[in-house]
């Protein structure tokens, strides 16, 4: 009897070892299929209509090198970009560091709010500049009474523009990936090593900053090709001085619809992404070490006595002066504009005044919005976790191929890839160009790489100790992956849907250009308002800004609350 | 946590069915009835094109697709007119910008995403005639049309309505006020020193209205002159920007925006819209247009049939009902250009403040076909580099 029931749970375990085995092939296989069909697929097939030729594409390449414009335009990019992440990170890194390891009010509410300058159109952000930091903003006004000057700060189409932009933009990625890391790393080896002798200095370079490369390297990262590949900030706040490989691409294949050079500045993008991804991938995989993170309830101090308040104090004074001032100088024009206060404009956006076919009441809006970034939400989530599984498995050969396959897309050009979805998916089963699904589809493969690269350091620091030792116990492979992996990546998780709603919810580019006019998102409906003169369209441009603020606050707030796993700081 | 999880999935199924079945949901509350009218429409996606239902909720056997760039705009009525009197259910497809709306359409030619394309501008006409994409049709009443604004003899590309680009100015600003005609002011004024850095341009290089522009001061100037003025221009502290919103809100100081520069290129029907989307707060417009003859750019907007269409007798339809009195009535308020038919009516405060400048820049599509390029090329190197 005895022995014949061990049989049967013997049996039963084999068969749950073999559907999971099968199931981790079906999951990891998914972000593989999406990749082959919604990425490389419509990627080759615009390449292969912008080479029609060997000679057209010999010819283009040939461009590049021999016209030395395209080389400077590349150094531009790299060299802004090399900026742009320095800056972002020594601004990010202080504030990752409090909100890892302090406990104060607001925090859901401040992290919420560092997130919205991603959603924000770059046209929205340049009008807040121009009121806070223009010729006649309110600094340049105070400043100005100050120093008896006229307009003591010149900003406008310059470097430190697009600089202040970019670190605006990208403060989050470093605050949430890296502070999200931290506040899970154990404390106990810092003070081991303090304990031990080492100062302050010592400890922070030989201690803290090896244990946080992993999710510091991946921060670093993503803004650097954020902000390589980027296109608004440039031409809008940059001016036409400057331009990146990106614009270049947008300035060819739309205004002079000269496909061949396009694609090759595409494959030239595409190709320093993937060269900086390898050696980016060579060097993490040095820095990873199993680590014994730990919920973070426990690792988190509160704020007390003058020193740790000075800390948190300027931490955070810098943090509301650098993203809260542009947010606020935007939602107080909404309400301000034209002399008196008042919610004319909210209301006006609820009026189909002309009774155009193509009005779109807020409310529709929003939901649109918020449709798409659920729906985007869970597709990279479904398709992110496996993949940063995959990345994590022993085959060195997978890993150094499949590590910079996930990343590509935010090296890849949005017009390029753009074409090629239109002259990709046109045949059924796949004649997607008029679905809906395109939209979450763009959206998914913009958002992947931040939900691999949030979840992937937190993965390869969980100690295999913990997993072995759980198994030894008697856990099952099921058990062992929802009591142990679940509950430590789950923060990383959360981190990772934040910025695929982020991503969705903000997304344009790509929007516009596969867009039905029966779900107008809204970033569509600002720039339709924002494309036509009068006070009235500028102030429900602004309004509709505002609420697109405070939509994607309520959005995050929300999904942090969800909690999945016990690790949560709620 | 697993409840959690649970809850998050119903919601997002939740929301997901909001998309099937929109116009029951959240804008139940809204006020009007053309808000819900808009709505039903979006329903019909999901329905497919074999019983496709329309604005006014009835279903129609047939679907016609058209696709234009993001300006594109009519009254819901207009189209439910059209919708009823052919029992067609009426898709649409925005493509981004000018450019990239006609690029995806070349880019389709042959098996293309809808059957009927608008917002073509003379600038890229010849791009479309060459690429082959359209099918010849006259449509009716074709003939009411001015002879000028048809570039296209074998009618592949009819005009729908057209518009003017050049200089706005900011009524309040001290440059103008010892100016006794600044409608007149000549473009060569514009390099002397009191209008330092006072002017802001639209690169023609990713701007409509910035190429535009452009074009019109090769005529102004001749082809010989122009890039002069341009960097004299640059010596006197042009600001270059990306495109028009920038310009226009963030720079120009007529706007609501009051950004430091009080002429910037922009629209002949800019001062009447500062006047219409001010909700009854404006009776003269706060900006004004300097219109010297030859220094506005006349943009003319054309429409056609997509080759390879499946609906061609639809589509026909629908190219003789865009130059009806119905529709071309509906072009000036709906989307700010004027309509092509003269017979079209204009509000009131587009007649009193946008009248058609008299003496516009002369180009033909051909030259500017020929020259488009170079001429950005080198404009590009004169005032950038």
């Amino acid at each position: 009897m005895k022995l014949e029931t061990r049989n049967g749970d013997h049996r039963w375990r084999l068969a749950v070892r073999g559907s999971l085995a099968l199931l981790r092939v079906a999951l990891s296989g998914l972000p593989l299929i999406f990749f082959a069909l919604f990425y490389f697929y419509p990627l080759a097939a615009i390449l292969r209509l912008s080479f029609t030729s060997a000679e057209q594409s010999v010819a283009g390449m040939a461009a590049l090198w021999r016209d030395s414009y395209y080389l400077r335009v590349l150094w531009f990019s790299v060299w802004q970009a090399t900026l742009s992440t320095a800056l972002t990170l020594a601004f990010g890194l202080p504030a990752a560091y409090v909100f890892a390891r302090y406990q104060f009010r607001g925090k859901t509410l401040l992290r919420a709010l560092a997130t919205v300058p991603f959603v924000l159109p770059t046209v929205v952000v340049a009008a807040a500049f121009a009121a806070l930091l223009g010729q006649n903003g309110l600094v340049n006004t105070a400043l100005g009474g100050l120093l008896g000057r006229d307009a003591p700060l010149r900003l406008d189409n310059t470097l430190t523009l697009i600089l202040i932009a970019h670190v605006f933009y990208n403060f989050t990625v470093v605050l949430r990936i890296v502070g999200g890391f931290w506040a899970n790393l154990d404390p106990r080896i810092a003070d081991a090593a303090r304990v031990l002798g080492a100062n302050r200095r010592r400890v922070w370079f030989e201690v803290t900053l090896p244990l946080l490369m992993p999710a510091l390297g991946a921060a670093a990262l993503l803004i650097f090709l954020f902000t390589f590949t980027a296109f608004g900030t440039i031409l809008i706040l940059g001016g036409p001085r400057f331009a990146t490989v990106e614009v270049e691409i947008y300035r060819q294949a739309v205004d002079f619809f000269n496909l061949p050079i396009a694609g090759a500045l595409s494959v030239l993008q595409i190709v320093a992404t993937l060269a900086l991804t390898i050696v980016y991938t060579r060097l993490q995989e040095r820095a990873s070490l199993p680590l014994d993170l730990r919920p973070q309830a426990t690792l988190q101090r509160p704020v007390i006595g003058w020193r740790r308040r000075l800390l948190v104090g300027v931490v955070l004074g810098v943090m509301l002066v650098l993203l809260l001032a542009p947010l606020l100088a935007l939602a107080y024009r909404s309400i301000a504009l034209g002399g008196e206060w008042s919610l004319r404009f909210y209301r006006l956006l609820q009026q189909n005044q002309r009774s155009s076919y193509f009005f779109v009441p807020p409310l529709t809006a929003m939901r649109n919005s918020l449709m798409f970034a659920s729906a985007t939400t869970l597709l990279a989530l479904l398709l992110g976790v496996p993949a940063a599984y995959l990345l994590t498995l022993r085959q060195r050969l997978l890993r150094a191929i499949l590590d910079p396959l996930f990343i590509l897309p935010l090296g890849t050009s949005a017009v390029t890839l753009g074409f090629g979805y239109i002259i990709a998916l046109d045949e059924p089963p796949l004649n997607l160009r008029t679905s809906p699904l395109l939209v979450p589809l763009a959206h998914t493969l913009i958002a992947l790489p931040f939900v691999v690269r949030a979840v992937l350091p937190v993965l390869r620091g969980i100690d295999p100790r913990l997993r072995e030792a759980a198994a030894v116990q008697g856990a099952g492979p099921l058990r062992v992956l929802w009591e142990v992996d679940v509950p430590i990546v789950a923060r990383a998780i959360v981190v990772g849907a934040v910025f695929a709603f982020t991503v969705s919810m903000g997304e344009f580019g790509a929007t516009l250009l596969l867009y039905l006019p029966e779900y107008p998102t809204m970033p569509l409906v600002i720039y339709r308002f924002i494309g036509q003169p009068g006070l009235a369209n500028y102030g429900q441009a602004l309004a509709m800004s505002t609420l697109l603020m405070l939509v994607t606050a309520l959005g995050f707030i929300a999904i942090e609350r969800l909690r999945i796993g016990d690790i949560g700081e709620f | 946590m697993l409840r959690n999880i649970i809850g998050l999935l119903l919601a997002l199924l939740i929301l997901a069915g909001c998309g099937g079945s929109v116009g029951t949901g959240a804008e139940g509350a809204q006020p009007g009835s053309t808000a819900q009218a808009t709505q039903t429409t979006a329903e019909t996606t999901d329905s497919g094109p074999a019983e496709a239902q329309t604005v006014t909720g009835e279903t129609y056997p047939n679907t016609l697709t058209v696709m234009s760039h993001d300006s594109f705009n009519l009254s819901t009525e207009v189209i439910a007119e059209f919708e009823k009197a052919n029992n067609v259910k009426l898709q649409f497809l925005k493509a981004g910008d000018t450019g990239s709306a006609l690029n995806r359409a070349l880019l389709t030619r042959g098996n293309p995403l809808a059957d009927v394309f608008f917002g073509v501008d003379n600038t890229f006409l010849s791009r479309a005639l060459s690429a082959d994409a359209f099918e010849p049709y006259a449509p009716q009443g074709l003939d009411q049309i001015p002879a000028d604004l048809r570039l296209d003899p074998q009618d592949r590309l009819i005009p729908i309505d057209y518009g003017f680009v050049n200089l706005n100015y900011d009524k309040s600003s001290d440059l103008f006020k010892d100016q006794a005609q600044p409608e007149q002011l000549p473009l060569e004024d514009l390099t002397r020193p009191e209008f330092k850095g006072k002017v802001v341009v639209e690169n023609p290089a990713t701007s409509s209205p910035g190429l535009a522009f452009m074009l019109a001061t090769v005529d102004y100037f001749g082809q010989e002159k122009w890039l002069d003025w341009w960097r004299q221009m640059k010596e006197n502290g042009v600001v270059v920007v990306d495109g028009w919103e920038t310009a226009y809100y963030t720079n120009f100081s007529g706007s609501s925006g009051q950004g430091p520069q009080p002429i910037v290129v922009s629209y002949a029907t800019s001062p009447a819209a500062e006047v219409a989307f001010s909700e009854g707060k404006l009776t003269e417009p706060p900006t004004g247009n300097i219109l010297p003859p030859k220094g506005s750019f006349r943009q003319i907007e054309f429409a056609g049939i997509l080759k390879g269409t499946r609906n061609r007798a639809l589509a026909e339809k629908w190219m003789d009902y865009m130059l009806s009195q119905r529709v071309q009535d509906d072009i000036m308020p709906q989307m700010v250009v004027y309509p092509v038919l003269p017979t079209a009516k204009i509000p009131e405060v587009y007649q009193q403040f946008a009248p058609v400048p008299q003496a516009p820049a002369t180009l033909d599509p051909e030259t500017i076909a020929q020259n488009r390029d170079t001429w950005i090329r080198e404009w590009t190197e004169a005032v950038l580099r």
